[in-house]
């Protein structure tokens, strides 16, 4: 299953490096986004709630459109059946997608992170950063999960860019939530962290969740 | 050893429209089934319940002695499928494209370069599929149903886009000298039933003959085109 799930994994990686349809789509609406929040709030910083608030919501945004390219692929070039025709474990399509999914995020986080520090937050991005980025990593884990997830539900459907918002974004909401509390007491000027075991073991226990539900159900999901 | 194909009475709907029904055939390992019939007829819905890539709604099929859909994960591995669409990434170059399938296959490295001749691409096999001829799609298609040297081949219009040079070319992998059992979709009726040793005849889903090809009149086969 992992030799499969490499493999998967390593195909998706070259085609998003030569066709770029992903990530810098991705990272130039959440850059796009933070512009016009600077503008549109007519602040110059945002700090705590207001914040947490502006950066969550604008990164999962930014993960619907990596959802919804996920499988595009093996939905316009016959992928899928493929992998059906071969010895594979329909699991290792879920563990490449999603394993796909989180380094798009991260990629994404690179860029835009640091954008939003420079745009919009008023504390200082370095001091959030070493808890931030535990934050940032366990709500990846579930966005790649859940999303690998509702992708591959949404693959058959005709309205699929309909279908992936409207699935993954109720589903994500705990882990908004989550993150999004974690993340506003570090996000206040000379705060302290509150409460972040709490939270994180919230992520931590979605993530879980997830990743166990998806593992169970995925085969089913690509059958016909 | 189990016969290649054994279908009884199967059926396969999509909604309430009934897309393949009461198809019963036995095919031995080695032998080659051409399936005429004409656009809607059933022909690929035929090979993608083969295939296990659709269930069947009802009668049984058997494929080289495993009964589907139960027993699909079985016979994975073991088919060789060439349909209409050739299952290549276009943003991939065809040795990319065939490594990648190597390695769902677990097959060694070299299995890739030998396939690669065996359809003469190894000097295009750098090149984006993208940037491919038709035929030159086709021939790496070929490659990618045969690389893990399957023991039955499904095979819809193969030798579609290809100039008679690279339809010969291809013969050894997908022909009747294969020593595959294989699943012939045509519409070239002729040229079907010389490489055939069974026929069976699909109108509007349903089977018209099932016959050994060497008592089917060529004439009754076209029948279904009108």
């Amino acid at each position: 299953m992992i030799r499969a799930a490499a493999a998967i994994l390593r195909k998706d990686l070259t085609i998003e490096m030569r066709t770029k349809e992903s990530v810098p789509a991705m990272t130039l609406f959440s850059v796009t986004v933070y512009v016009l929040f600077h503008f549109g709030l007519d602040r110059d910083t945002l700090d705590g709630e207001l914040a947490s608030g502006v950066l969550w919501v604008t990164l999962l945004l930014a993960t619907v459109i990596g959802v919804s390219r996920l499988f595009a692929t093996e939905r316009e070039q016959g992928g899928i059946d493929a992998l059906l025709l071969a010895p594979v474990d329909r699991t290792a399509l879920f563990v490449a997608k999603a394993a796909a999914l989180f380094l798009y995020l991260v990629l994404l986080e690179v860029v835009a992170v640091p954008v939003f520090g420079l745009l919009l937050l008023g504390p200082d991005l370095l001091a959030a950063l070493p808890e931030l980025l535990v934050i940032l990593v366990l709500a990846d884990i579930g966005l790649a999960a859940v999303g690998a997830l509702v992708a591959a539900l949404a693959v058959e459907t005709r309205a699929r860019e309909l279908v992936v918002p409207l699935l993954l974004l109720p589903l994500v909401v705990p882990l908004l939530i989550g993150a999004a509390s974690a993340s506003e007491p570090l996000l206040r000027e000379g705060a302290e962290p509150e409460d972040l075991g709490r939270f994180l073991a919230l992520l931590a226990g979605y993530d879980l969740v997830f990743l166990l539900i998806a593992l169970a159900v995925f085969d089913f999901l690509l059958d016909d | 050893m189990a016969p290649a194909l054994e279908l009884d009475g199967l059926e396969r709907r999509y909604g309430d429209r009934v897309a393949l029904s009461g198809v019963t055939v036995r095919l031995e390992p080695g032998r080659t089934l051409a399936v005429f019939g004409a656009n809607g007829a059933g022909k690929t819905t035929l090979l993608r319940v083969l295939a296990g890539l659709l269930r069947p709604h009802a009668g049984t099929a058997r494929v080289m002695g495993c009964e589907l859909p139960g027993e699909t994960w079985k016979v994975r591995g073991r088919i060789g499928y060439l349909g209409h669409d050739p299952l290549l990434y276009r943003q991939l170059t065809g040795r990319e494209n065939l490594t990648y399938q190597s390695r769902l296959y677990d097959l060694e490295p070299e299995r890739v370069e030998e396939a690669l001749a065996a359809v003469g691409l190894e000097r295009r096999a750098n090149e984006p599929v993208r940037d491919l001829s038709k035929g030159m799609v086709q021939r790496l298609a070929a490659a990618r149903a045969t690389l893990h040297d399957p023991d039955l081949l499904l095979l819809d219009e193969p030798r579609a886009n290809l100039d008679p040079a690279a339809a010969d070319r291809l013969e050894p992998l997908i022909g009747r000298d294969s020593g595959r059992a294989r699943v012939l979709v045509t519409h070239d009726v002729d040229g079907g039933l010389a490489e055939a040793d069974l026929a069976v005849g699909l109108r509007g889903g349903r089977q018209a003959f099932a016959l050994p090809a060497g008592e089917l009149d060529g004439a009754r086969a076209r029948g279904l085109y009108s």
